[in-house]
């Protein structure tokens, strides 16, 4: 018998109750992940991957959330503690880097005291081993002159270095699971390089469990182990890193892969799109959620919802299609395509 | 007083991001405090040591007449005599005393209670905030001059009653200013990074929250100063403050009109008011200077 994974997240439910209705932020989302590996949830805005990783951590404020399913870590359930009881959690076990470094620190802390906080607070360290810690977790995260850091302010650092700095705190009561909420999103792209890099080495050294969440498929590509890709609140592929680009299923993950620039590509390539906008979370479609956008839907697609299902020749590697990428009816739907579309260039 | 003050709640109620050092290069700082700053500072400066010392300073004594009635600025009387002879210059000094009672001690004490419920009601929410809103409402519409009349009146005019009234006539603003700001900053990320570092409640209110406010709440401190010190002229001219002869700025402006009306004897009015005019005016200035110090800072974050 396996031994049972770190993180068992099953069928997780977040829902928003608001003014127009429940929203479905979150819509019965299953997923392992063992010690030491990364994850990948890769979706556009308002698909739910951030919603997902604040719920599975406990984070979300207020009396307007509703969550049910079950989150198991380690063994232990954690759906249903109280806020103190996930306290213990937090830093020590779970630990979040936020999307925007310019946001996620306080900019009349210095960057020795944000540091150190956790370390003191929750590991009650002494004041002065705090501040030797957090100067050698500002030098792994690749800070130059890190003593001198400490006594500076936020605003005092570059952008790049002010999320090396929101790893650190993040990486301080040292996490067993690390969440990456959009971590290079609000970054230079010459900078974003450097932080995956520094995230990916750390999640190695420290043997830690990480779920990257991204709207780029690129960012996760070499840095993971699988990916999760979501939609309107639901995973609808699921696969080994490897097998998921070698072998698309869903022909969602197959328009994001698309709408990234190729470098073979000429000059002023008009790059692919998918049209339209994801699905109101509040009165989601009867079908495939995505099927109104889909190229390929047919009429089976717009009335029943595919459930999420495993690849007959790949094991390990989820899908939530009736046609996918490669089958038969999908291949008819491309040829369709091409036909209508030749007839209306012939015209 | 309330109603000037709860309209300045929207401009300076803004969420104070900054830091206490800056490292800014000399040349900016040399523009930065100019004489604009200094010259302001220093004024009040001398009006806060003078009014605090005036019991040890060798002043004439304020409330007996020591010369003729009306006498013009002379090196016997500094700032000459008023319409009974007593001398202007200790009186000016004396009645400092008053309006600083009422600039610091009902402005701070407005800034600690109105702080802590709007830093309360913005954090926790719920009924407190609708308490908290119903009671700023309530006393934002009522009109604080008559509120101070009721209070004073009703407690009688001792500079205490005075300080206690004004005060209360404060709170709401600030109350609204540290709700508002607390609002915007709980919702910052910073605070989600804490808490999701383990930090309690209390420690996130006092640690996070709280440095981020007070610097908007002192900011806006000063135009109450400003304001207040107005306010209690207001009522010492209508003879409602501290009563006489215990001198108070508009007191005496009022004791200066009979002399400016009947004898054209102008300095008996005019010296409290220049005193209480660049009184006024320097605190605003100050004022600005730091809002403008806030704003900089915000723009660099």
């Amino acid at each position: 018998m396996t031994p049972e994974p770190f993180l068992v997240v099953q069928d997780l439910k977040t829902h928003f109750k608001t003014g127009a209705g429940v929203v479905r932020a979150v819509d019965g989302v299953s997923f392992t992940l063992d010690r030491g590996r990364a994850l990948g949830i890769v979706g556009e805005s308002g698909s739910g991957k951030s919603v997902l990783s604040r719920s599975i951590m406990g984070l979300l404020p207020g009396n307007n959330v509703m969550r049910s399913g079950s989150v198991k870590l380690d063994g232990h359930e954690l759906m249903g503690l109280s806020r103190s009881e996930m306290r213990s959690y937090w830093g020590q076990t779970m630990a979040m880097v936020f999307q925007d470094p310019m946001t996620s620190l306080n900019p009349v802390m210095k960057i020795g005291k944000q540091v150190g906080e956790g370390l003191r607070r929750t590991l009650g360290m002494s004041k002065q081993d705090s501040i030797e810690t957090a100067e050698r977790l500002l030098a792994d995260v690749g800070i130059p002159e890190p003593a001198r850091r400490l006594n500076e302010y936020p605003h005092q650092l570059s952008g790049g270095m002010r999320q090396r700095v929101t790893i650190a705190t993040a990486l301080s009561c040292g996490p067993s699971l690390l969440f990456a909420d959009e971590p290079t999103t609000a970054l230079d792209v010459t900078v974003q390089a450097q932080i995956l890099d520094l995230l990916a080495a750390q999640q190695h050294d420290r043997n830690m469990s990480m779920i990257l969440v991204t709207h780029d498929l690129g960012v996760v590509a070499g840095r993971t182990d699988e990916i999760a890709v979501m939609y309107a609140g639901q995973i609808v592929e699921r696969a080994p890193t490897a097998s998921l680009f070698a072998n698309m299923k869903m022909p969602y993950t197959e328009a994001l892969m698309k709408s990234i620039p190729k470098l073979t590509d000429k000059a002023h390539t008009r790059l692919d799109s998918v049209g339209g906008r994801p699905p109101n979370l509040i009165s989601p479609p009867a079908g495939c959620r995505f099927a109104p956008r889909c190229p390929y839907a047919s009429e089976r697609c717009l009335a029943e919802q595919p459930p999420l299902v495993e690849a007959v020749e790949t094991p390990g590697h989820y899908f939530r299609c009736w046609y996918p990428v490669g089958s038969p009816e999908y291949i008819q739907a491309v040829h369709r395509r091409e036909s209508l579309a030749a007839l209306a260039g012939g015209s | 007083m309330a109603a000037l003050v709860g309209d300045q709640t929207g401009v300076v109620g803004k969420a104070g991001e900054t830091a206490t050092t800056v490292s800014a290069t000399p040349k900016q700082t040399g523009r930065k405090h100019g004489i604009g700053l200094w010259l302001p500072v220093a004024w009040i400066s001398v009006i806060v040591v003078g009014s605090m010392l005036a019991p040890w300073l060798p002043l004439k004594p304020n409330g007996k007449t020591l010369g003729k009635a009306g006498l013009m600025p002379s090196t016997k009387f500094w700032l000459g005599t008023d319409q009974i002879g007593r001398d202007i210059f200790s009186r000016v000094l004396w009645g400092g005393r008053v309006a600083l009672a009422v600039g610091v001690v009902s402005v701070i004490s407005a800034m600690v209670v109105g702080g802590a419920l709007g830093l309360f009601a913005g954090f926790y929410r719920g009924r407190l905030e609708a308490v908290l809103n119903t009671i700023v409402n309530t006393l934002l519409a009522f009109p604080a001059l008559v509120l101070v009349l009721a209070i004073t009146a009703f407690l009688g005019h001792n500079l205490w009653n005075i300080v206690t009234a004004i005060a209360i006539v404060a709170i709401p603003a600030f109350a609204r200013i540290a709700y508002a700001n607390t609002l915007t900053v709980s919702q910052r990320e910073y605070v989600l990074a804490a808490r999701s570092l383990g930090a309690k409640n209390s420690r996130i209110l006092f640690r996070e929250i709280l440095p981020n406010v007070v610097l908007p709440l002192s900011a806006f401190a000063l135009v109450v100063t400003a304001v207040a010190i107005v306010a209690e002229a207001g009522l010492a001219f209508l003879g409602l403050s501290i009563q006489r002869p215990k001198p108070s700025w508009g007191s005496m402006i009022d004791d200066g009109r009979k002399l400016l009306v009947g004898k054209g004897i102008w300095h008996v009015t005019f010296i409290p008011i220049g005193v209480m005019f660049l009184t006024v005016l320097s605190i605003n200035l100050i004022g600005d200077r730091l809002q403008s110090i806030i704003d900089g800072r915000d723009a660099k974050i």
